[in-house]
């Protein structure tokens, strides 16, 4: 074990502590932010009330943003080393619109709310924003002809992205009495995740967890390039379609129980890169960590910045992640010909 | 040309048995046949080193030895078709260094050199002791020992294509491939690379190479020289025969001399 770089793979256990904390802390912070204030936690015992809201609000929207912003982070981390992309985004790739607009047929043809709270709905549009989200990117690999090419993988997926977002929009437009509550998918929000929906995405971060990390070598080995990879004797054809599997059903779940969310997937693993260097079986649980932490505290900003009002989540992360995205282009257009492989 | 003008070492194919063999084997790319009816033995133990024009095959060829492309025709190892091989038992036996080839900016030296006992690791299954030890060994033999704990964003070019070689090494398999390993590599290290190559011929593996730097591929065992997707010969390197088909293949622009006990290509000026 003389040669293992203990330096890192102390790090890495750092981080994943230091995360853990955070996201115990922000879980208390965010319990105690919303429009009556930090009174209800202060008047649980006594008020029936700020029982409702804290138990039946508060904390599901908090763990919820929680779980979201882990299956953003774990999508992005997939996405990034499946395609060896560094900007490889379960948005930019077009799962993301593709899954809400599974979403949006899925809330026309059956008429439920998207704010539903039954759990045969949730499941119902969870696999409506699934089955979206696989065809997104199989019709952004089939544009691109490939992962070879990383430009015209990041066109084909923004093309995807703004034709399947202009589809759903029109068909919002077409049926307006679901307008308004899809408005708020469309943005991004957390307003509505309940504890059924905290379910789904917990069953559904635990399988995609256990799956992707699973296949973590095939992720390390295809950062050596393809050739190499298959030289190594992994079976990528097949890997490779498990991934996008993982990929979209990470992305579908979240998208469904919170809506479009930029950025998470993507600054999440870089994020972790920064502080530690590690293979795909670390990066991927720490990616999720990290995508759980940004988004639950841009959740909690979002609902403190002008409250009593809120702020749609998904705002502030666009703004947020897409001030990073710039930076970090920015950062890399010294070896930036290098890293995107072209 | 019709048929490959192939003349196979006879000394070499007496003293050694057979590892990779090649069978009328066509590839192409797109609409462009790149290899049509190649016809080789690579004898075991020994370094053989491939050399032609741009454009001649020599990466195809490899690619196509290491089941990385589709092709027709048949290629063997040990006597068998590699395709009889499972993934797995083949990458175990058989290890591949391409050119080019994406390098993992973002792991440490450690971790990719890590990456070539993947065929030898049950899946799901934590590096062992094996393992480990055969990953230091590899350093050491390319000198990357000390950044084992850097990432390759790191390393400059050079530095890199020691590490993707120690990357290769540490599969420990019976034959190597090597698609431009000298990229890169300032002069020490390509005579360091030289003598490793000589040690694991040595040892009894197998190695094959493609090189641009003919002068380098003259200290192999045996040249195979490549023009058009075709073979136009076959033999070691101290033949005169092959010195000539040498500067045939390159339009006589260059002149083999010997020098200092060694074989050199030089630009006829």
């Amino acid at each position: 074990m003389t040669g293992r770089s203990t330096d890192q793979y102390r790090r890495a256990w750092l981080l994943a502590i230091g995360l853990l904390l955070v996201s115990a802390l922000l879980l208390l912070v965010g319990v105690a932010v919303g429009s009556t204030g930090f009174e209800s936690v202060l008047n649980l015992q006594r008020d029936p009330q700020a029982l409702q809201i804290v138990w039946e609000i508060r904390l599901p929207r908090t763990t919820g943003a929680w779980l979201s912003g882990a299956l953003f982070g774990l999508a992005g981390s997939v996405a990034q080393g499946l395609f060896r992309n560094p900007l490889a985004d379960p948005y930019l790739l077009g799962s993301a619109s593709g899954a809400l607009l599974g979403e949006t047929i899925a809330v026309v043809l059956l008429g439920v709310s998207p704010v539903a709270a039954h759990w045969l709905a949730r499941i119902g549009l969870t696999s409506a924003a699934f089955i979206g989200a696989v065809a997104a990117v199989m019709l952004t690999l089939l544009l691109a002809k490939g992962v070879q090419h990383t430009l015209r993988l990041l066109l084909a997926g923004v093309v995807v992205g703004v034709v399947l977002g202009a589809v759903s929009s029109l068909m919002l437009l077409l049926n307006p009495d679901i307008m308004q509550a899809m408005q708020s998918f469309m943005l991004g929000s957390t307003a509505f995740v309940d504890w059924t929906a905290c379910l789904v995405m917990a069953s559904v971060l635990c399988a995609c967890m256990v799956a992707a990390w699973m296949m973590s070598h095939v992720l390390d080995g295809l950062a050596l390039g393809e050739s190499t990879a298959q030289s190594l004797g992994l079976n990528l054809p097949q890997m490779r379609l498990a991934l996008i599997a993982v990929l979209a059903l990470a992305t579908g779940t979240a998208v469904a129980q919170t809506g479009l969310i930029a950025f998470v997937g993507l600054a999440a693993p870089h994020l972790v890169r920064s502080v530690v260097k590690t293979t795909h079986g670390r990066l991927i649980g720490l990616s999720s960590l990290m995508g759980a932490v940004l988004l639950m505290s841009a959740d909690i900003l979002a609902r403190w910045l002008i409250a009593p009002q809120e702020l749609p989540v998904g705002v502030l992360t666009a703004v947020l992640g897409g001030g990073y995205l710039l930076w970090l282009m920015h950062r890399q257009t010294g070896s930036g010909a290098r890293v995107s492989g072209l | 040309m019709s048929t490959p003008l192939v003349t196979a070492n006879p000394q070499a194919t007496a003293l050694h048995s057979i590892a990779m063999s090649a069978r009328d084997v066509c590839a192409r790319l797109g609409n462009v046949e790149v290899l049509s009816s190649v016809s080789l033995q690579f004898p075991a133990g020994c370094w053989t080193s491939v050399v032609g024009p741009n454009g001649a095959g020599k990466s195809t060829l490899l690619k196509v030895l290491a089941g990385l492309l589709p092709y027709s025709g048949e290629v063997l190892m040990w006597g068998q078709p590699v395709t009889t091989l499972k993934p797995k038992a083949r990458a175990r036996q058989l290890s591949w260094l391409g050119q080019n080839e994406a390098s993992a900016d973002e792991l440490t030296v450690y971790d990719v050199t890590m990456l070539g006992r993947l065929p030898h690791q049950p899946w799901l299954a934590a590096p062992s002791a094996q393992d480990h030890a055969a990953v230091e060994r590899a350093l050491c033999t390319t000198q990357a020992w000390q950044w084992r704990s850097r990432t390759l964003a790191q390393l400059s070019g050079g530095e890199r294509q020691r590490v993707l070689l120690a990357r290769a090494l540490a599969v420990e398999a019976e034959v190597l491939l090597m698609d431009e390993p000298l990229a890169n590599l300032d002069p020490p290290h390509q005579t360091d690379w030289l003598l490793t190559v000589k040690a694991l011929a040595a040892s009894g593996k197998t190695v094959i190479s493609v090189l641009h730097e003919v002068s380098f591929a003259l200290q192999a065992d045996v040249l195979v020289v490549m023009a058009q997707g075709r073979v136009t010969h076959q033999g070691a390197c101290f033949e005169a025969t092959t010195h000539r088909a040498l500067e045939r293949v390159f339009d006589q622009r260059i002149a083999v001399h010997h020098l200092a006990g060694q074989w050199l290509a030089l630009p006829k000026i």
